[in-house]
């Protein structure tokens, strides 16, 4: 144990770990009179070897190498883990099929009546007026079934979104290492184009809604692991401080003090992560999940794009329902922890 | 508790803060005798508190008083540790605060140290009983008898009818009430205040300061009361301590800090209270034995706290010095008339008396 042998031929890669992580990594290089000098030095100086070696292409290209070596990985996981893939996708198809049959046992016109009773306590007349006639238009227009698929999706992505990111966001709030870590993979996962990790989730889970939950996941978890964290990172100090002179543990403090005053801003990452995940139901239809965005993805497929547009603003319609319900909900919380 | 009388309940031996002090190094030059300032200008290093020491006692309610920035709030939230000190100790009887394993610092604040702040720190998503109930339900405290417990104390500061409320239904003095509550049924022997009216308007500021002075009464708990109000010190203090640069620069009676300011500084603030208030029948008597030989006015006897205020309907009737007794009626004194007219004249020439 202890530092590192210097006599290994890692030392290089040894010194370059001490300076990224310390902590003046963190920060823009101090302002020193000859800092300004060498940079504009440093950058004329790029530009006289670039002449004086007279390339104009990357010497060496491996991307294709890396890409390739990326590409046996995934192939030797589907072969070799399939069971452990096959074993997840099982329980979650049972999860999807019972709650889309659950949903679709309900009588369509009680299940409207039970939106429009939700935004009637919840939102306003206004809004329970205008579902009743969105959810009206779904049902007449032949996609009842497609919709509740869909509402059935949304709901299992959106559980499952949350009991990863609210875990995942806490454990961030209260290490500043898991935080910095964190951080880059998140963005990672929102700007990532979807299409690039859909074939490797085929490849792993095949087609199906299962495969679009895991896709929808992705993208809908950031918000909620962000928003978490940052509820729990802002509270005001006085308050933590009058937890603390109470003589509370970690975990008291968590429990009793942070969690329950972070709430709001907890919910207001469910409300974000509802509606990622609805924005990537038409993209999950590409690797085989049904419900709305498939007939969108259908409509588009057989050049009917009036039936795509309808199947479309199916998808407003609900995302405007869920954000109207799940905003009333983090504002009855922020009423019920304002005014300190 | 088996304490004497005369050990102090809450003794801090030299107390020292530097803050932004990796290398302790401006503990070392603050500990040599160099200011704040040089420091700060040294190593960077702020100094926050410098060799505090305050024997505080049973039962006494003691003022730290001082400007922003003075350190006040940091030396009180030093006696819980909120803020660990760089070197020095904090003794609770005798129990070292300043050595304790996390566990029993834990302990400590839950059974000895109670914290009343400024802003009060309630939890906006508990009701005004859960709130008091709250340091009970940490400390493990069982059901029933935290709510007995936390209704006793809203009792107490008069919200016994709020019980049910939220936090962001009550002003901002019946919040400071509910601070006081949970502080209170903590049952704690020591109670820190840190600036607890400073948020406060002034008329609903100077109540809690006259309940604050009715309950010690009744619970006689050791208080540490941080504030930068003058006014406010003299009113509740039984001894002000008055601090600059993180130092104490004077630490006596409210009279004798009023009345003998130690430097400018401390003149400075003495300047905005009101003395007459402030002036006792001790602080301008006459207590040599020629003069308590010498003939008295028989009618009157004034007692030795008696403020200057009170004193004036004895002196316009008076002919003769007037007799100042103790608490067993003995003579300690006497106030010659023309002493006692001239200390009426103005709060300088009181001052002036009292200094003589």
């Amino acid at each position: 144990m202890g530092q590192p042998s210097p006599k290994t031929p890692l030392l290089p890669l040894v010194w370059l770990w001490r300076l990224i992580a310390s902590p003046r990594a963190g920060q823009p290089l101090p302002e020193r009179w000859y800092v300004r000098p060498l940079a504009v030095l440093g950058i004329m100086l790029s530009f006289l070897i670039a002449y004086a070696v007279g390339s104009e292409d990357v010497p060496i290209d491996v991307g294709r190498d890396v890409g390739n070596a990326l590409d046996d990985a995934v192939d030797w996981l589907t072969t070799n883990v399939s069971w452990f893939f096959q074993s997840i996708k099982d329980v979650m198809t049972w999860f999807l099929v019972s709650l889309e049959d659950m949903l679709l046992w309900f009588p369509w016109p009680a299940f409207i009546a039970m939106t429009g009773v939700i935004c009637l306590l919840m939102v306003s007349w206004r809004m329970a007026f205008g579902s009743v006639a969105a959810l009206l238009v779904l049902a007449v227009f032949g996609l009842w079934p497609a919709t509740m698929e869909t509402v059935a999706l949304i709901i299992v992505t959106v559980t499952l979104s949350i009991a990863i990111a609210v875990p995942m966001g806490i454990w961030a709030s209260q290490s500043d290492r898991l935080d910095v870590f964190l951080r880059p993979i998140l963005d990672a996962m929102q700007t990532m184009p979807s299409f690039v990790y859909l074939v490797p989730v085929v490849a792993f889970l095949g087609l199906g809604n299962v495969s679009g939950v895991l896709a929808s996941l992705i993208f809908a978890v950031p918000p909620a692991v962000r928003l978490t964290n940052l509820g729990i990172r802002q509270l005001p100090a006085e308050t933590l401080e009058a937890a603390e002179s109470f003589g509370a543990t970690q975990r008291q403090m968590l429990l009793k003090v942070k969690i329950p005053l972070a709430i709001p801003t907890i919910m207001a990452g469910v409300n974000q992560t509802t509606l990622m995940a609805l924005s990537m139901v038409a993209i999950a239809s590409l690797i085989g999940a049904g419900g709305l965005g498939l007939k969108v993805y259908q409509g588009l497929g057989r050049i009917e794009p009036g039936n795509a547009f309808i199947a479309g603003l199916g998808i407003v319609f609900l995302a405007i329902i869920m954000d109207r319900v799940t905003q009333a909900l983090t504002r009855r919380q922020q009423e019920a922890v304002s005014g300190d | 508790m088996t304490t004497s009388q005369d050990a102090p309940a809450l003794s801090i031996r030299g107390l020292y803060k530097v803050f932004a002090d990796p290398g302790d190094h401006g503990l070392e030059l603050s500990r040599s005798g160099r200011s704040k300032d040089e420091v700060q200008e040294e190593t960077g290093a702020v100094v926050g508190l410098r060799d505090i020491s305050i024997d505080i006692a049973q039962g006494e309610l003691f003022v730290v008083m001082g400007l922003s920035g003075c350190g006040k709030s940091t030396l009180v939230r030093c006696i819980n540790r909120l803020i660990e000190p760089s070197a020095g100790e904090v003794w609770l009887d005798d129990r070292e605060i300043t050595a304790m394993s996390d566990e029993d610092l834990r302990e400590a604040r839950r059974r000895d140290l109670a914290m009343v702040f400024q802003h009060f720190g309630l939890m906006p998503h508990r009701t005004v009983m859960d709130n008091v109930a709250l340091p009970l339900e940490i400390g493990g405290v069982a059901r029933q008898e935290r709510r007995e417990r936390a209704g006793g104390a809203l009792e107490l500061v008069g919200l016994g009818d709020w019980t049910a409320s939220m936090p962001n239904q009550l002003s901002g003095g019946m919040k400071q009430r509910v601070g006081l509550a949970r502080g209170l049924a903590m049952e704690t022997p020591i109670l820190l205040m840190d600036e607890p009216f400073s948020a406060l308007d002034p008329v609903i500021r100077r109540d809690l300061q006259d309940e604050l002075l009715a309950l010690q009464e009744s619970v006689q708990k050791t208080i540490v009361f941080i504030t930068h109000d003058l006014n406010e010190a003299v009113r509740v203090g039984d001894r002000i301590a008055i601090m600059r640069d993180g130092e104490i620069v004077q630490l006596g009676a409210p009279n004798d800090v009023v009345l003998n300011p130690a430097d400018a500084f401390v003149r400075e603030f003495t300047q905005d209270v009101r003395l007459h208030g402030m002036v006792t029948a001790a602080s301008i008597m006459d207590s040599s034995a020629e003069a308590m030989a010498g003939p008295t006015e028989q009618r009157y006897v004034v007692r030795e706290d008696a403020v200057l205020d009170d004193l004036v309907p004895a002196g316009l009737s008076a002919t003769q010095p007037l007799q100042v007794v103790d608490d067993s009626g003995e003579l300690v004194g006497v106030i010659p008339l023309q002493r006692l007219a001239r200390a009426m004249v103005s709060d300088e020439a009181a001052a002036a008396i009292a200094a003589e």
